[in-house]
């Protein structure tokens, strides 16, 4: 049997929640189909979010791929398509990348698994962003540093502590609706043991009578606790975190039932911590950095 | 007599991630462990572009906590950071922050400066050293207006944190210290004999 799940018209970090809501009583070696002919736009996190669904799959998903020709130019610029042809059992129209004027691909859709792809992660990310970002978006050459330094930590947290690769994207858009000005997303979504796990395996570890998925996400993205015992780990995140804030940037993390999110002002997300959320193996990251943040 | 290596952190441009800083720290101690008990290291990062989080705890603290904040540390080793920008700066303020370290650092043209963690006084000690270069208890304490026994204390505690060097019962800043051989690389690093000041 083949359970059919409509993908939304737009998959970004909220929405894609709908997805998971549908996936998660289907058992993992039953066959699903996830539908995005009607979709128009999806961010960052939503496509590398999309590529970790079919790796958290025994029975290999299939995915229609947009109908929209906009739509499919996008993501085969992303290089969405690239990746999802060894994941998915691909249906729909075949499309094919297209320059546009209105999003810019920072860093296309890269997979992470060791320490070297965090150095091509990082090498690429300069390259682009002296062009994109310092020119377009008059970012100073100073944050561009703290950028790569920030995407390299939350890459290695999938090196260091997921037990599976992941992926990673980095795009600019305009969010007219939202802010009236561009941002900078950065997704790393990974489909391994999550934060909860990776803490759990800390030797001697005592958890508390309310641990949770959301009190691992407390331990390890506000407080900076790792499974290590070596006092110098868990600085990662901490220090993305302490980045993201200081741009008034959004960060928020999802893994097993639960999401915690650093929220600025200009966010209308009221829920710094979401807690029985659909359950879904790993963690996904999102961070977004508004453009007026570059000018000071 | 302190033997001074000068080592250009330029193996990988980009300093990043765990192991990498773990192959940089440990050709850095081997190359400490060939120049004898009293060592001046000047590690320079004006080749580096990026250094995140994991490199610097990786590299600065490892390095220091084990040359500098043991109770009977390997041999007596000063460092001096050099080059280091802005960027570099934030990584390394937030691992020594965590680790409560402090160091010494040179940025091109301008003068040492201490970062990390260092309560008012040493500070106020420190820099009086910097201004003097190289003095006694009595003369630090002449300089900086403090008094003579919180000086003493200050300084071996300075001196023990491997931020000021003792020889007999003088003490010398680190101030002035510049890369050597600036083009040279990790894996080429030059040791000589020679006195820091």
């Amino acid at each position: 049997m083949t359970t059919i799940i409509n993908l939304p018209p737009s998959i970004d970090e909220r929405t894609f929640e709908t997805v998971l809501e549908h996936l998660a009583p289907i058992p993992l070696d039953e066959k699903v189909l996830l539908d995005g002919r009607h979709t128009r736009w999806a961010s960052p996190y939503g496509l590398t979010a999309l590529l970790t669904v079919a790796q958290t799959r025994a029975e290999k998903p299939a995915l229609v791929s947009p109908e929209s020709e906009e739509t499919g130019s996008y993501w085969a610029r992303t290089g969405f398509f690239k990746h999802a042809e060894e994941l998915f059992e691909m249906h729909g129209s075949t499309h094919r990348a297209r320059a546009s004027g209105e999003s810019d691909v920072l860093l296309e859709i890269t997979p992470v698994a060791k320490s070297e792809d965090v150095h091509e992660v990082v090498g690429r990310i300069q390259q682009k962003s002296s062009s994109i970002l310092v020119k377009e978006l008059n970012i100073d050459a100073k944050a561009t540093m703290g950028f790569a330094m920030t995407l390299s930590e939350a890459c290695q947290n999938i090196v260091e502590h997921a037990g599976r690769g992941g992926w990673v994207a980095v795009q600019t858009y305009r969010w007219q609706k939202r802010l009236g000005r561009r941002v900078v997303v950065i997704a790393v979504c990974d489909a391994g043991v999550g934060f909860r796990q990776s803490l759990e395996s800390a030797q001697g570890r005592r958890m508390s009578d309310r641990w949770d998925d959301g009190m691992a996400l407390e331990e390890t993205v506000m407080r900076g606790v790792s499974r290590f015992r070596d006092p110098g780990r868990g600085q990662g995140l901490a220090g993305v975190r302490k980045f993201v804030q200081s741009w008034d940037g959004k960060f928020s993390v999802r893994s097993g039932t639960a999401r915690i999110a650093i929220v600025p002002e200009w966010d209308s997300d009221n829920f710094p911590l979401k807690e029985n959320l659909p359950f879904f193996p790993g963690a996904q990251v999102q961070m977004t950095i508004p453009e007026s943040v570059f000018h000071d | 007599m302190i033997n001074r290596i000068d080592v250009t952190c330029d193996l990988y441009s980009n300093l990043v991630t765990r192991p990498t800083g773990a192959a940089v720290r440990i050709v850095i101690e081997h190359q400490l462990d060939e120049i004898g008990d009293h060592a001046l290291a000047v590690l320079d990062f004006s080749h580096v572009r990026i250094l995140d989080f994991s490199c610097a705890d990786e590299i600065v603290a490892k390095l220091l906590q084990q040359y500098v904040s043991q109770d009977f540390p390997k041999r007596e080793v000063y460092f001096v950071f050099y080059g280091m920008s802005e960027s570099h700066i934030y990584a390394i303020e937030a691992v020594l922050e965590r680790h409560g370290l402090a160091l010494v650092t040179q940025l091109a043209d301008e003068n040492p400066c201490l970062m990390g963690t260092v309560d008012g006084e040493e500070r106020q000690i420190w820099e009086t050293m910097c201004e003097l270069g190289t003095g006694g208890a009595a003369e630090i304490a002449t300089a900086s207006g403090l008094d003579m026994d919180r000086v003493e204390h200050g300084l071996d505690h300075l001196w023990r944190r491997r931020l000021v060097i003792r020889q007999d019962d003088r003490y010398m800043s680190l101030r002035g210290v510049q890369p050597a051989f600036p083009n040279h690389s990790i894996s080429s690093t030059e040791t000589r004999p020679r006195t820091p000041t």
